[in-house]
């Protein structure tokens, strides 16, 4: 059963009308035209007190009675093989319960310095971490390499004695597992290509007028998240498991448990109310939880399991680095006739290092060849780190774009203009150039006579609209009046847990402090991964839809109090009334106390969209200014203004939070971040916060971002993710604004003053 | 990390008792004794907690003039301190661009003075370095950027953590060092030990004796001091070139120079060499380029770390220039 709609759809206030058939019980698609209370303005955190004053629990803060703190015995060499344990020490420790190997079959192999060997419990964590440095470990030591260059050679060690077969995450970009041919420590390559050869591609590269070649290199960037990776793990019974976790996704880490320790789903519950971020690296059981659960089942005492600084860095997940080999061709008018990108990248012994995809997708070039391979390393495994592959192949993307532009004697962004149809980024070239004051640019490089010199850049972004469908939101509505929407997604500090209210408030006419949030526990049904920028996407439509159950129900309650039928009521202002006559009206807690039973819920399920799985770009740009110390090679982003889209924004202000957010992590990969291991042992030299730098209050810019509305109508929200988009154009923009003050154009990440100065040597 | 015993002693002589105790160190602010501890780099079975004690925190005039400052001032309070304002602002110059407010407001001035090198293989329990009493320095075939461009040949190539030590080398300040038989002062650049001279000390401290204060000398009339910090971030970082000048200016001439050099060397780096070019010469722009190009000609740099040294010789010329009153961004002169 469907029923006829007319919706406004369109970019910002360029909007036409569109019909649309939708499902009888479906609300009618927020529009271009809707004025609405909540949705797209700006509502503060529901939380936010409850964080800043220390009250919000996350999983570090649990402490349940007769709680037992778990540690890791970690390698300290980066190849080896595991040839027996002695645990006597370590039993004797003070405060110590239980010791469990990482595996259960010895001899076994480690590949990188810190990996998990053994884990402990003991009474507290001083003693836990006492505990694991007694646990005594033969090791038979190996030869190794850490960095890519040296990997990648014939005679190098080998990673891998094994074929590698990838294991997606829930943050990585669905479709991308592949099996792929591994040679040495090469695992590939993945080719794509359109319309062209690999012996094709130079030919028609070299035939182009203009032509841009640069081989790019970024680093190895670690999530660092506020809050590290961990759980506390309880058995309630034999059968029963209930895990705090700092996930991603309640439900990934609920199958996770499930089948390593063979039970029924429904018998791991999985909570988290309050999470510290994870941007990529948190989804699943993962090796602590694991151990958490074992030592926990054979303690029977419940285990607080979470890593430290230094953990984190080694073995909590990485953005991999990259060596993109690059050229582009265009024709007179700066038209791209041609990419060609082969890169190779390092996840450490993991795998999704490519960068193709902004090649692919950001620009419409009939004649693409893209190689993509991994390169092993005995370096920690790489993980999904918001917007996998992007902020790499943006670095040298839009570099390649720029140098062409430059070359032509075109304006950056013109040429941008040139390569591109699509309307909402012509939009956002549109508001950003305006806001940025880009034509007042100076069309000369390295224009500025002094030592210290301004320039300016831009950069695009390019990402993708996901969603998942299934995901049960449940709204009770009881005759207090009181209304509680129910899911188990969890908040990663992004705001869905205000989004989700803001919209039953729209939706029943209720102001927001009237609506009860219950999220973060997978007793209250499927919710979206928070990965691939899909957890308003993937969540929102579920919620509208219940809401409109729920008042449909509502309705019913309040025909025969005003003597008219259901589809007559209203719900404005916390109140019902006659559509068309407000002037009699009852509030919402009159109409429910007459619902019969004293309560109800209704539930509804994420559906797939009205246009089916239509593949969506989101776009966005940034414009950047820099100034460039070129005695000290010091750079300084002065100014970023950030123009995005995602759909219908639903809370403007935590959308601009996000953006901001990504930005400043943009800045920090594009000067600052970088992993460093030790070539001759492959230790991690920097793993902390102080000397694997990350950008503070003072190295960040003034920014202005804006999102625009992009209405489409493809389900009762239209709502689309943010989280990845927003880093994606950073570091690009940065060094192309390098280039614009200096002339020097820089193809390695971080761009730190050495690399500066001996660019400009 | 290993468990330890906690004194509180009220005065200086309690203190100086309660330190003898075997494996006893003092704690001032904590700021690097704990994360020394917490690393596992020492195991201290004591520590005697100095912040209550009040003499540690009196300013007073020496009857030259000078100032002795309790050692237990914390750097926020050095930063702020009316009295180095002039001739000695390279000492709240250096206080101020130190760490992160919070720990300026809890790190002291003593404190500061012994702590251990950022070395991140020092720091690293795993490395059984030189500087611990290993047999190898890590940073030689290592990563070594932010390691020493200068007296690098002695089997360590760390560099020193003080910044507040390079501005008191740079003012020729003293240090007032007391045990319980007798009280001394010996020079900054005494206190702090060369890998040439001892490869595990890192300055001359025994068990037993305690920094009572800092003492600047008073200041000449026409004198002028200068400290600047390079740093990758603004926000909390660790210099990449710092430098602390002063002299006596007269007529735009320049008298008596010091250039001391910091993140330079394992200790305070004197340039004589960039001294010399710029005694009895009117400072300007080309001098101050000049006198860098002078001590970035004694560096010798690791694997990594020449390109540090470019950044180092801008740093000098902007010092020098700024502190003889000349703009080392403009254009010509």
């Amino acid at each position: 059963m469907t029923k006829d709609v007319r919706i406004q759809v369109g970019v910002a206030d360029n909007l036409q009308e569109m019909a649309l058939k939708v499902p009888k019980n479906d609300p009618r698609p927020w529009d271009g035209n809707d004025q609405l209370k909540y949705i797209g303005g700006r509502t503060t955190r529901l939380d936010g007190v409850a964080k800043v004053t220390g009250a919000a629990k996350y999983t570090f803060d649990m402490r349940l009675p007769g709680m037992l703190y778990g540690k890791f015995a970690r390698s300290p060499y980066p190849a080896a093989v595991v040839k027996s344990i002695d645990y006597s020490k370590a039993l004797k420790a003070p405060g110590v319960k239980a010791v469990l190997p990482m595996q259960e079959k010895l001899p076994f192999s480690v590949r990188f310095v810190g990996q998990e060997v053994a884990g402990v419990a003991a009474k507290t964590l001083n003693q836990a971490e006492e505990a694991a440095k007694l646990i005594e470990i033969e090791y038979e030591v190996k030869n190794f390499t850490v960095k890519l260059d040296d990997a990648m050679k014939e005679n190098a060690p080998l990673v891998w004695d094994v074929q590698v077969k990838e294991e997606a995450s829930a943050g990585d970009i669905p479709g991308q597992e592949n099996t792929l041919p591994q040679v040495g420590n090469i695992r590939g390559p993945n080719v794509s290509a359109r319309n062209a050869t690999k012996e094709e591609i130079d030919s028609l590269v070299n035939a182009s007028y203009v032509t841009s070649e640069g081989v790019y290199r970024t680093q190895v960037q670690t999530h660092s998240a506020m809050e590290t990776h961990g759980v506390v793990a309880k058995w309630d019974d034999d059968k029963h498991l209930t895990v705090w976790a700092s996930t991603q996704s309640t439900f990934r880490t609920r199958k996770d448990f499930a089948e390593r320790f063979e039970l029924p789903e429904a018998n791991v519950r999985v909570i988290t109310e309050h999470m510290g971020g994870g941007f990529g690296a948190k989804f699943g059981a993962d090796t602590f939880g694991v151990m958490a659960a074992k030592l926990s089942k054979v303690t029977q005492a419940p285990v607080f399991f979470m890593l430290d600084r230094k953990e984190e860095h080694w073995a909590g997940g990485n953005r991999p680095s990259s060596l993109q080999n690059v050229r582009l061709g265009a024709n007179k008018e700066g038209k791209l006739e041609a990419i060609k990108m082969l890169c190779h990248g390092s996840a450490g012994i993991g795998t999704g290092s490519g960068t193709g995809n902004p090649f692919k997708n950001l620009y419409p070039c009939e004649k693409l060849y893209v190689e993509e391979s991994d390169v092993f390393t005995n370096a920690g495994m790489g993980r999904a780190f918001r917007a996998p592959g992007h902020p790499q192949g943006i670095f040298a993307l839009e570099q390649g774009m720029d140098d062409l532009a430059y070359q032509l004697g075109l304006d950056p962004l013109e040429i941008r203009r040139r390569n591109t149809s699509h309307e909402v980024r012509l939009k956002e070239y549109e508001i950003g150039a305006k806001k940025f004051g880009w034509s007042q640019r100076n069309p000369k490089v390295a224009a500025d006579s002094g030592p210290i010199k301004r320039g300016v850049g831009m950069a695009n972004s390019v990402w993708y609209y996901f969603y998942g469908t299934g995901f049960p939101a449940t709204i009770q509505v009881n005759s207090d009046g009181s209304v509680e929407i129910m899911n188990g997604v969890q908040d990663i500090g992004t705001g869905i847990r205000t989004v989700l209210a803001m919209i039953v408030a729209e939706e029943l006419g209720l102001d927001i402090s009237e609506v009860k949030v219950k999220i973060g526990d997978s007793d209250l049904g499927a919710g979206p991964a928070s990965g691939g920028s899909q957890t308003t996407g993937g969540i929102t439509p579920a919620v509208r839809k219940a809401a409109y159950l729920a008042k449909q129900k509502m309705r019913e309650v309040a025909a025969p109090l005003f003597g008219v039928s259901p589809e007559q009521i209203g719900f404005e202002n916390g109140r019902a009334h006659v559509l068309g006559d407000p002037s009699t009206s009852l509030g919402w807690q009159q109409v429910a106390s007459r619902i019969p039973g004293g309560q109800f819920k209704v539930v509804a399920e994420r559906k797939k969209d009205y246009f089916g799985n239509q593949f969506q770009i989101i776009c966005g740009v940034q414009f950047a200014e820099v100034e460039v110390d070129t005695q000290t090679g010091v750079v300084k982003v002065k100014r970023v203004v950030a123009v995005h889209d995602c759909g219908r924004p639903m809370n403007r202000l935590t959308l601009e939070s996000q953006i901001n957010g990504g930005i400043i992590q943009g800045v920090s990969y594009a000067l600052f971040e970088n992993r460093l291991l030790d070539r001759n042992t492959g230790h991690m030299v920097n793993p902390n916060l102080e000397q694997y730098k990350i950008a503070g209050s003072m190295d960040i810019p003034e920014i202005d971002s804006t999102v625009i509305d992009v209405f489409k109508g493809h389900n009762s929200t239209s709502a689309m993710g943010i989280g990845e988009p927003a880093t994606v154009p950073t570091a690009g923009a940065i060094a192309n604004a390098i280039y614009h003050a200096t002339g020097a154009r820089i193809y390695d990440l971080p761009m730190t003053p050495d690399k500066i100065l001996a660019a400009l040597a | 990390m290993n468990k330890f015993e906690y004194a509180m002693p009220q005065d200086i002589p309690q203190a100086l008792s309660s330190v003898q105790h075997s494996g006893a160190v003092f704690k001032a602010g904590g700021v690097d004794l704990l994360d020394l501890m917490k690393e596992g780099i020492i195991a201290p079975s004591r520590l005697v907690h100095i912040n209550n004690i009040e003499a540690l925190k009196v300013i007073s005039r020496t009857k030259d003039g000078g100032l002795a400052l309790g050692a237990n001032l914390t750097i926020a309070e050095i930063a702020e301190l009316r009295e180095l304002s002039g001739a000695h602002q390279a000492l709240p110059q250096a206080a101020g661009s130190t760490a992160t407010p919070q720990i300026r407001n809890l790190a002291t001035l003593g404190g500061n003075l012994c702590q251990e090198t950022r070395c991140w293989y020092f720091r690293d329990q795993n490395f059984s370095c030189s500087h611990k009493g290993g047999s190898q320095c890590f940073a030689l075939q290592g990563e070594n950027y932010y390691h020493a461009l200068f007296d690098n040949k002695s089997g360590c190539v760390r560099v020193n953590a003080s910044s507040i030590s390079i501005a008191l080398v740079a003012l020729g300040a003293k240090l007032r060092i007391t045990s319980a038989e007798s009280s001394r002062d010996v020079s900054v650049a005494e206190f702090l030990v060369a890998p040439s001279q001892d490869i595990e000390k890192t300055h001359i401290l025994e068990r037993g004796e305690i920094i009572e204060a800092i003492i600047l000398p008073a200041s000449k009339p026409h004198q002028r001091s200068f400290y600047y910090k390079q740093k990758e971030k603004q926000s909390f970082d660790w210099p990449v070139a710092e430098v602390a000048v002063s002299w006596v200016q007269k007529g735009g001439v320049c008298e008596n120079p010091t250039v001391i050099l910091g993140a330079a060397a394992p200790t305070p780096w004197r340039s004589k060499k960039a001294e010399a070019v710029l005694a009895g010469q009117k400072i300007t722009k080309k001098l101050a380029e000049k006198a860098a190009q002078a001590a970035m000609s004694e560096a010798t740099p690791l694997s990594q770390n020449a390109n540090r040294a470019k950044v180092f010789e801008a740093v000098i010329a902007r010092v020098i220039s700024w502190a003889g009153g000349v703009d080392p961004l403009q254009e010509g002169k």
